[in-house]
Protein backbone atom coordinates (compact mmCIF):
# COMPACT_ATOMS: atom_id res chain seq x y z
CA UNK A 1 0.00 0.00 0.00
CA UNK A 2 3.14 1.99 0.81
CA UNK A 3 3.72 2.80 -3.26
CA UNK A 4 0.14 3.34 -3.48
CA UNK A 5 -0.77 6.55 -2.44
CA UNK A 6 -4.02 9.02 -2.99
CA UNK A 7 -3.17 11.86 -5.54
CA UNK A 8 -5.52 15.08 -4.54
CA UNK A 9 -4.95 18.05 -6.64
CA UNK A 10 -1.61 16.92 -7.42
CA UNK A 11 -0.78 16.30 -3.04
CA UNK A 12 -0.23 12.63 -1.81
CA UNK A 13 -1.63 11.15 0.99
CA UNK A 14 -0.72 7.58 2.59
CA UNK A 15 -3.88 7.04 4.35
CA UNK A 16 -7.54 6.92 2.26
CA UNK A 17 -9.12 6.95 4.70
CA UNK A 18 -10.55 10.45 5.97
CA UNK A 19 -11.44 10.34 9.44
CA UNK A 20 -13.84 13.36 10.54
CA UNK A 21 -13.84 15.08 14.19
CA UNK A 22 -17.76 15.65 14.25
CA UNK A 23 -19.71 13.30 17.17
CA UNK A 24 -17.20 12.55 19.65
CA UNK A 25 -17.49 12.69 23.55
CA UNK A 26 -14.50 14.48 23.69
CA UNK A 27 -11.20 15.25 22.57
CA UNK A 28 -8.93 12.51 24.33
CA UNK A 29 -11.03 10.61 22.94
CA UNK A 30 -10.94 11.61 19.42
CA UNK A 31 -7.26 11.81 18.86
CA UNK A 32 -6.99 8.64 20.04
CA UNK A 33 -9.38 7.40 17.17
CA UNK A 34 -7.52 9.79 14.97
CA UNK A 35 -4.50 8.07 15.65
CA UNK A 36 -6.18 4.53 15.52
CA UNK A 37 -7.48 5.64 12.15
CA UNK A 38 -3.92 6.35 10.68
CA UNK A 39 -5.75 9.22 9.12
CA UNK A 40 -4.10 12.29 7.50
CA UNK A 41 -6.48 14.60 6.50
CA UNK A 42 -9.64 15.44 8.53
CA UNK A 43 -12.77 17.32 8.72
CA UNK A 44 -13.41 20.53 10.94
CA UNK A 45 -16.50 23.20 10.84
CA UNK A 46 -15.93 26.75 11.38
CA UNK A 47 -18.46 28.04 14.01
CA UNK A 48 -19.12 31.48 16.30
CA UNK A 49 -16.50 31.87 18.77
CA UNK A 50 -17.78 32.22 22.15
CA UNK A 51 -15.82 34.35 25.23
CA UNK A 52 -13.94 31.44 26.69
CA UNK A 53 -13.77 29.04 23.63
CA UNK A 54 -10.84 26.92 22.93
CA UNK A 55 -9.93 25.83 19.68
CA UNK A 56 -8.75 22.52 21.04
CA UNK A 57 -8.95 20.47 18.24
CA UNK A 58 -6.41 22.19 16.24
CA UNK A 59 -4.28 21.64 18.65
CA UNK A 60 -4.69 18.02 18.58
CA UNK A 61 -4.33 18.17 14.94
CA UNK A 62 -1.20 20.20 14.86
CA UNK A 63 -0.01 18.00 17.48
CA UNK A 64 -0.33 15.19 15.14
CA UNK A 65 0.34 16.86 12.09
CA UNK A 66 -2.98 16.13 10.79
CA UNK A 67 -4.16 18.30 8.11
CA UNK A 68 -7.28 20.20 9.02
CA UNK A 69 -10.23 20.11 5.84
CA UNK A 70 -12.80 22.66 7.05
CA UNK A 71 -16.37 22.19 5.55
CA UNK A 72 -19.20 24.91 5.17
CA UNK A 73 -21.77 22.51 7.32
CA UNK A 74 -24.44 23.72 8.23
CA UNK A 75 -25.06 26.37 5.03
CA UNK A 76 -28.32 26.41 3.07
CA UNK A 77 -27.00 28.94 -0.13
CA UNK A 78 -24.06 29.06 -2.44
CA UNK A 79 -23.76 32.42 -1.06
CA UNK A 80 -23.75 31.55 2.91
CA UNK A 81 -21.43 28.56 1.69
CA UNK A 82 -18.85 30.44 -0.09
CA UNK A 83 -18.57 33.10 2.87
CA UNK A 84 -18.29 30.12 4.92
CA UNK A 85 -15.20 29.05 2.84
CA UNK A 86 -13.41 32.43 2.40
CA UNK A 87 -13.98 32.50 6.57
CA UNK A 88 -12.23 29.18 6.94
CA UNK A 89 -9.56 30.40 4.31
CA UNK A 90 -8.82 32.97 6.79
CA UNK A 91 -8.92 31.22 10.03
CA UNK A 92 -6.93 28.25 8.75
CA UNK A 93 -4.86 29.27 6.36
CA UNK A 94 -5.24 26.55 3.78
CA UNK A 95 -7.75 27.04 0.41
CA UNK A 96 -8.63 23.66 0.53
CA UNK A 97 -12.39 22.79 1.41
CA UNK A 98 -15.09 20.59 2.09
CA UNK A 99 -18.13 22.13 0.58
CA UNK A 100 -21.40 21.41 1.83
CA UNK A 101 -24.92 22.86 0.64
CA UNK A 102 -27.48 21.55 2.76
CA UNK A 103 -31.38 21.18 1.77
CA UNK A 104 -33.02 20.57 4.87
CA UNK A 105 -32.38 19.06 8.54
CA UNK A 106 -34.25 16.53 8.30
CA UNK A 107 -32.41 15.05 5.24
CA UNK A 108 -29.14 16.42 5.07
CA UNK A 109 -28.81 16.07 1.54
CA UNK A 110 -27.11 17.91 -0.74
CA UNK A 111 -29.06 20.88 -2.63
CA UNK A 112 -27.42 20.12 -6.01
CA UNK A 113 -28.22 23.30 -7.65
CA UNK A 114 -26.62 25.64 -4.60
CA UNK A 115 -23.74 22.74 -4.65
CA UNK A 116 -22.92 23.44 -7.97
CA UNK A 117 -23.25 27.53 -8.03
CA UNK A 118 -21.12 27.50 -5.02
CA UNK A 119 -18.14 25.23 -5.99
CA UNK A 120 -17.74 27.21 -9.87
CA UNK A 121 -17.83 30.42 -7.63
CA UNK A 122 -15.14 28.57 -5.62
CA UNK A 123 -12.81 26.88 -8.29
CA UNK A 124 -12.73 30.73 -9.55
CA UNK A 125 -11.84 32.25 -6.68
CA UNK A 126 -8.76 29.86 -6.34
CA UNK A 127 -10.08 26.84 -3.53
CA UNK A 128 -9.34 23.05 -3.74
CA UNK A 129 -13.20 22.37 -3.51
CA UNK A 130 -14.31 19.00 -2.43
CA UNK A 131 -17.36 18.27 -2.91
CA UNK A 132 -20.23 16.58 -0.67
CA UNK A 133 -22.74 15.02 -3.52
CA UNK A 134 -25.76 12.84 -4.05
CA UNK A 135 -24.84 9.26 -5.35
CA UNK A 136 -25.86 10.84 -8.62
CA UNK A 137 -23.78 10.56 -11.38
CA UNK A 138 -24.44 13.65 -13.93
CA UNK A 139 -24.18 15.99 -10.87
CA UNK A 140 -20.77 14.06 -10.01
CA UNK A 141 -19.61 15.06 -13.65
CA UNK A 142 -20.83 18.33 -13.28
CA UNK A 143 -18.96 19.22 -10.62
CA UNK A 144 -15.76 18.12 -12.39
CA UNK A 145 -16.35 19.62 -14.87
CA UNK A 146 -16.74 22.63 -12.78
CA UNK A 147 -12.68 21.90 -11.42
CA UNK A 148 -13.85 20.61 -8.43
CA UNK A 149 -10.75 18.21 -7.15
CA UNK A 150 -12.75 15.42 -6.52
CA UNK A 151 -16.38 14.48 -5.98
CA UNK A 152 -17.66 12.92 -3.25
CA UNK A 153 -20.76 11.09 -3.31
CA UNK A 154 -22.60 9.99 -0.37
CA UNK A 155 -23.60 6.90 0.56
CA UNK A 156 -26.58 7.32 2.96
CA UNK A 157 -27.69 9.96 4.69
CA UNK A 158 -25.50 11.93 7.01
CA UNK A 159 -25.56 10.43 10.30
CA UNK A 160 -27.65 7.04 9.37
CA UNK A 161 -25.43 4.24 9.21
CA UNK A 162 -26.65 2.76 6.21
CA UNK A 163 -23.95 2.07 4.17
CA UNK A 164 -24.25 2.42 0.41
CA UNK A 165 -28.00 2.38 -0.59
CA UNK A 166 -26.99 2.74 -4.69
CA UNK A 167 -23.84 0.60 -5.22
CA UNK A 168 -24.63 1.01 -9.11
CA UNK A 169 -24.98 4.81 -8.66
CA UNK A 170 -21.36 5.27 -7.08
CA UNK A 171 -20.02 2.42 -9.92
CA UNK A 172 -21.04 4.78 -12.29
CA UNK A 173 -19.95 7.75 -10.66
CA UNK A 174 -16.22 5.73 -10.46
CA UNK A 175 -16.40 4.85 -14.03
CA UNK A 176 -16.56 8.27 -15.95
CA UNK A 177 -15.16 10.32 -13.15
CA UNK A 178 -11.71 12.62 -14.14
CA UNK A 179 -10.82 12.99 -10.75
CA UNK A 180 -10.50 10.78 -7.15
CA UNK A 181 -14.14 9.84 -5.87
CA UNK A 182 -14.41 9.62 -2.35
CA UNK A 183 -17.41 7.84 -0.56
CA UNK A 184 -18.62 10.28 1.71
CA UNK A 185 -21.28 9.98 4.04
CA UNK A 186 -23.97 6.67 5.38
CA UNK A 187 -21.10 4.41 6.79
CA UNK A 188 -22.34 2.40 9.08
CA UNK A 189 -19.51 0.09 10.15
CA UNK A 190 -16.45 -1.79 8.47
CA UNK A 191 -17.59 -3.84 6.09
CA UNK A 192 -19.52 -0.66 4.41
CA UNK A 193 -16.17 1.13 3.90
CA UNK A 194 -14.65 -2.21 1.88
CA UNK A 195 -17.60 -2.11 0.26
CA UNK A 196 -16.94 1.69 -1.17
CA UNK A 197 -12.75 0.39 -1.78
CA UNK A 198 -14.22 -2.47 -4.02
CA UNK A 199 -16.88 -0.09 -5.79
CA UNK A 200 -13.75 1.53 -7.22
CA UNK A 201 -13.99 4.80 -4.66
CA UNK A 202 -10.29 6.17 -3.98
CA UNK A 203 -10.77 6.90 -0.72
CA UNK A 204 -13.34 7.08 2.43
CA UNK A 205 -14.60 9.84 4.82
CA UNK A 206 -16.32 8.81 7.84
CA UNK A 207 -17.25 10.48 11.15
CA UNK A 208 -20.31 9.04 12.92
CA UNK A 209 -19.36 5.61 12.48
CA UNK A 210 -16.30 6.01 14.34
CA UNK A 211 -16.81 8.64 16.84
CA UNK A 212 -20.26 7.49 18.03
CA UNK A 213 -19.01 3.78 18.07
CA UNK A 214 -18.74 2.28 21.87
CA UNK A 215 -15.18 1.92 21.39
CA UNK A 216 -13.97 4.98 18.72
CA UNK A 217 -10.59 3.94 18.43
CA UNK A 218 -11.31 0.55 18.26
CA UNK A 219 -14.03 1.03 15.41
CA UNK A 220 -10.80 3.64 13.64
CA UNK A 221 -8.68 0.52 13.89
CA UNK A 222 -11.20 -1.35 11.65
CA UNK A 223 -12.20 1.29 9.29
CA UNK A 224 -8.33 1.60 8.24
CA UNK A 225 -8.22 -2.09 8.04
CA UNK A 226 -11.84 -1.89 6.27
CA UNK A 227 -10.03 0.71 3.67
CA UNK A 228 -6.87 -1.11 3.17
CA UNK A 229 -8.61 -4.43 2.22
CA UNK A 230 -11.37 -3.00 -0.17
CA UNK A 231 -8.53 -1.26 -1.98
CA UNK A 232 -6.79 -4.43 -2.18
CA UNK A 233 -9.68 -6.46 -3.39
CA UNK A 234 -10.51 -3.89 -5.92
CA UNK A 235 -6.46 -3.88 -7.16
CA UNK A 236 -6.22 -7.79 -7.09
CA UNK A 237 -9.22 -8.04 -9.50
CA UNK A 238 -12.60 -10.08 -8.00
CA UNK A 239 -13.78 -13.39 -10.07
CA UNK A 240 -16.79 -13.06 -11.65
CA UNK A 241 -20.02 -13.70 -9.81
CA UNK A 242 -21.66 -16.88 -11.45
CA UNK A 243 -24.96 -18.51 -11.29
CA UNK A 244 -24.27 -22.35 -10.41
CA UNK A 245 -20.99 -23.71 -8.69
CA UNK A 246 -17.66 -24.27 -10.08
CA UNK A 247 -15.41 -26.80 -8.56
CA UNK A 248 -12.20 -25.79 -7.15
CA UNK A 249 -10.83 -29.30 -6.88
CA UNK A 250 -9.58 -31.36 -9.86
CA UNK A 251 -12.08 -33.85 -10.64
CA UNK A 252 -12.32 -37.58 -9.37
CA UNK B 1 -22.32 52.67 20.50
CA UNK B 2 -23.45 49.29 19.84
CA UNK B 3 -22.22 46.57 17.90
CA UNK B 4 -23.76 43.02 17.39
CA UNK B 5 -20.80 40.44 18.35
CA UNK B 6 -21.64 37.14 17.07
CA UNK B 7 -25.30 37.84 17.98
CA UNK B 8 -24.66 40.08 21.13
CA UNK B 9 -25.22 43.79 22.04
CA UNK B 10 -22.29 44.97 23.05
CA UNK B 11 -21.52 48.81 24.18
CA UNK B 12 -18.32 49.89 22.36
CA UNK B 13 -16.13 53.48 22.81
CA UNK B 14 -16.32 55.48 19.59
CA UNK B 15 -13.72 54.80 17.33
CA UNK B 16 -13.14 51.29 18.26
CA UNK B 17 -11.35 49.04 16.14
CA UNK B 18 -11.94 44.93 14.98
CA UNK B 19 -8.98 44.83 16.86
CA UNK B 20 -10.48 45.93 20.30
CA UNK B 21 -13.15 43.16 19.68
CA UNK B 22 -11.01 40.34 19.20
CA UNK B 23 -8.93 41.36 22.50
CA UNK B 24 -12.17 41.74 24.53
CA UNK B 25 -12.62 38.09 23.47
CA UNK B 26 -9.57 36.18 24.49
CA UNK B 27 -9.11 35.71 20.84
CA UNK B 28 -5.82 32.81 20.23
CA UNK B 29 -3.64 34.54 17.65
CA UNK B 30 -4.38 31.95 14.87
CA UNK B 31 -7.49 29.75 13.55
CA UNK B 32 -9.89 32.68 13.51
CA UNK B 33 -11.51 34.59 10.78
CA UNK B 34 -13.74 38.02 11.29
CA UNK B 35 -16.51 38.70 9.08
CA UNK B 36 -17.84 42.24 9.60
CA UNK B 37 -21.15 43.32 8.31
CA UNK B 38 -21.45 39.80 5.71
CA UNK B 39 -17.33 40.61 4.35
CA UNK B 40 -14.17 38.52 5.05
CA UNK B 41 -11.77 40.93 6.89
CA UNK B 42 -8.29 39.50 6.80
CA UNK B 43 -6.45 39.88 10.08
CA UNK B 44 -4.05 42.85 8.96
CA UNK B 45 -6.76 44.92 8.42
CA UNK B 46 -8.07 44.55 11.86
CA UNK B 47 -6.17 46.85 14.09
CA UNK B 48 -6.84 49.89 11.21
CA UNK B 49 -10.82 49.01 10.85
CA UNK B 50 -13.19 51.33 12.79
CA UNK B 51 -16.53 50.08 13.88
CA UNK B 52 -19.83 52.05 13.67
CA UNK B 53 -23.15 52.19 15.22
CA UNK B 54 -25.14 48.53 14.69
CA UNK B 55 -21.88 47.34 12.67
CA UNK B 56 -22.10 43.03 12.78
CA UNK B 57 -19.42 41.37 13.77
CA UNK B 58 -18.81 37.30 13.26
CA UNK B 59 -15.67 35.73 14.75
CA UNK B 60 -15.38 31.95 13.86
CA UNK B 61 -13.31 29.35 14.36
CA UNK B 62 -12.50 25.67 13.93
CA UNK B 63 -14.82 23.44 16.12
CA UNK B 64 -15.07 19.64 16.02
CA UNK B 65 -17.40 18.65 12.76
CA UNK B 66 -18.13 16.65 9.74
Amino acid sequence: MADDPLVIAGREFGSRLVLGTGGASNLAVLEQALLAAQTELTTVAIRRMDTGARTGVLDVLRRHGIEPLPNTAGCRSAAEAVLTARLSREALGTSWVKLEVIADDRTLLPDPIELLDAAEQLVEDGFTVLPYTNDDPVLARRLADAGCAVVMPLGSPIGTGLGIRNPHNIEMIVAQAPVPVILDAGIGTASDAALAMELGCDAVLLASAVTRAEDPPRMAEAMRLAVQAGRHARLAGRIPQRFWARASSPDP
Amino acid sequence: MTVIVNGHSWELPHGATLADVLERLGAPSCGVAVALDGAVVPRASWPGTALWEGASVEVLTAVQGG
